[in-house]
């Protein structure tokens, strides 16, 4: 029974990859589950200098999800080069940094920054809702997002993942747009933006006032993203958005991903990632499929 | 030191301790590393809820089988906890958080202040600090008090209430003045405005405080930073200035958070 695939030439032992910004650089996570199981550990968002993110409150629960707006809080790549990189190292899985910034210079900084260093893959964060300037200002169009993803092609040694906004009109112009720009890989979706109003205290239940969605409450917008920008590109894609269960992974294989991201539900269940990888197996011996890659986009 | 596990805890005693205040025994092999100021996290068995909710540990019983948790109702979660009898089961997240540091106590003469559902937390901080004089301070809203005479056994015990209905009238700090109370060290757990009261007293006189904090979060185990603090020295973790509470706190030395106005000007 084969669960390894391929992305880019990289190869995963499974397709299980943690969501980034939900599982830090996987020291908070390594008390509960072996990293070494894990297909990828996908990193908390890193720009070229450190963020403090945003006030709080930064997070508040809703119907079967949540709202966030940490605002990409991060101790800059030094630190995260010095740190949590030979962390990572320490654990047989891939490491994908998820890169983030405010303008195009920023994003290029970082990449450099990665290029020499032991990752396996970038994740280019162009859709985090819950920052003013950059971000998802490249992801909402598609010539920008055509043209940050060439410049980052331009130069960088490591393979290019380009994280898209589900909060766009037609998904599949974003795909392909990061796809003519050179993308290796797509990964959808990012959180939607959302509000909650504390009705109690009147407030806004964040500081922020907006915040990104997250949880199961979004699986249904994010496995339909997944199909359509499948079948609009060649191009891999990882697909992730209230993934809680291995048939919750199976459901975005089936409808075209060639991976997962586990995200929220790694706070609501710290064991949820092996069991999913776990869940997976059973499925594939129950079912008697021999590779896992049958499975993706099977759906038609 | 274990590690930090998810499992399932057994209620073994639930009831109601004041208006809308509730506690819970729950016996969990968690209990072996619990320790003052510290916290667990409880999952509603709501499906429409995710998260699960931070809640101080009150208490931890001698045989360090079971945990005592006292709450207060706040929403959907915490009204679910207020219906579990005794043989139900909750999914529990633990043991998170700091605690408060025990021995720096030896030989002085310490001073509690709980406020409101901050008074929880003193209560096995009371149990655990050995060898000191303790003075107990506890700020509630009204004559619905709760863990009084439990705290009574472990030193002297003052009362402030906001409409004046036991104890002095007002919060904690006017106890503190009007009793003429001094000490050597503060150990507190309250809502924010009684924290900041707190630092700046402590300031004033010269006296270190061990404050704990609150705030939303989503994990409890620092992966998420939603909980974070604003620090006044760039901390290992974020070079940000942002500590995570659920992590690096909730247990804080007053000099090393920035909760005064002032504090965010010294930088």
């Amino acid at each position: 029974m084969n669960t390894e695939v391929k992305i880019a030439g990289v190869s995963f032992k499974n397709p299980v990859m943690t969501a980034s910004g939900t599982f830090g650089s996987g020291m908070e996570y390594g008390e509960f589950v072996d990293l070494n199981k894990l297909g990828a550990v996908v990193t908390k968002g890193v720009a070229n200098v450190p963020w403090p993110g945003n006030p709080t409150p930064r997070v508040a629960e809703t119907y079967g999800g949540m709202l966030n707006a940490i605002g990409l809080q991060n101790p800059g790549i030094d630190v995260f080069l010095e740190r949590d990189v030979p962390f990572l190292q320490q654990y047989d899985t891939n490491i994908i940094v998820n890169v983030c910034g405010k303008t195009v210079e920023d994003y290029l900084d970082v990449v450099e920054r990665c290029n020499d260093t032991p990752i396996h893959m970038l994740e280019i964060n162009v859709s985090c809702p819950n920052v003013k300037e950059g971000a998802i200002a490249f992801g909402q169009k598609a010539d920008a997002l055509y043209d940050i993803t060439s410049r980052i092609k331009k130069i960088s040694k490591k393979p290019v993942i380009m994280k898209l906004s589900p909060n766009v009109t037609d998904i599949t112009e974003m795909a392909k747009a990061a796809e003519a720009g050179g993308a290796d890989a797509i990964s959808l979706i990012n959180t939607l933006t959302g509000m909650k109003i504390d009705v109690q205290r009147r407030c806004f239940a964040l500081a922020n006032k907006t915040g990104g969605l997250s949880g199961p409450a979004i699986k249904p917008v994010a496995v339909r993203m997944v199909y359509q920008a499948s079948h609009a590109v060649k191009i891999p894609v990882i697909g992730m958005g209230g993934i809680a269960t291995a048939e919750d992974a199976l459901e975005f294989i089936l409808a075209g991903a060639t991976a997962v991201s586990v995200g929220a539900m790694n706070f609501v269940n710290p064991y949820a990632t092996v069991e999913i990888i776990e869940g997976i197996e059973k499925y594939l011996q129950q079912h008697q499929i021999s590779d896992i890659n049958e499975l993706i986009g099977a759906v038609k | 030191m274990l590690s930090k596990r998810k499992c399932e805890a057994k209620v073994i005693a639930a009831s109601k301790l004041a208006e809308n205040v509730f506690e819970l025994w729950l016996e969990t092999e968690l209990a072996e590393n619990a320790r003052a100021g510290c916290f667990i996290a409880l999952f509603p068995h709501d499906a429409s809820t995710l998260l699960p909710r931070p809640i101080s540990i009150c208490e931890v019983n001698e045989a360090k089988t079971a945990l005592r948790v006292v709450y207060r109702i706040a929403g959907k979660g915490t009204t679910e906890f207020s219906t579990y009898k005794a043989g139900d089961y909750v999914n529990i997240i633990g043991i998170l958080g700091n605690g408060y540091p025990l021995e720096e106590a030896e030989g002085k003469r310490v001073l509690l202040m709980g406020g409101g559902i901050g008074v929880p937390p003193i209560l096995e901080l009371a149990k655990s600090l050995k060898n000191c004089e303790k003075i107990i301070v506890l700020g509630y809203r009204d004559r619905e008090l709760f863990l009084k005479e439990d705290l009574e056994k472990y030193g002297k015990v003052y009362i402030a209430t906001e409409d004046g209905s036991v104890g002095i009238k007002g919060n904690v700090m006017d106890v503190i003045r009007e009793e003429k109370i001094n000490a050597d060290l503060i150990y507190t757990c309250g809502p924010m405005p009684m924290l900041r009261a707190i630092k700046r007293f402590a300031m004033e006189n010269g006296m270190k405080a061990y404050l704990s904090l609150e705030e939303r979060m989503a994990c409890g185990v620092g992966a998420c930073l939603g909980c974070v603090c604003k620090t006044t020295k760039k901390d290992h973790h974020s070079h940000v200035n942002n500590a995570r509470i659920c992590t690096d706190g909730p247990v804080f030395l007053a000099d090393d958070v920035a909760i005064l106005p002032e504090d965010m000007e010294e930088k």
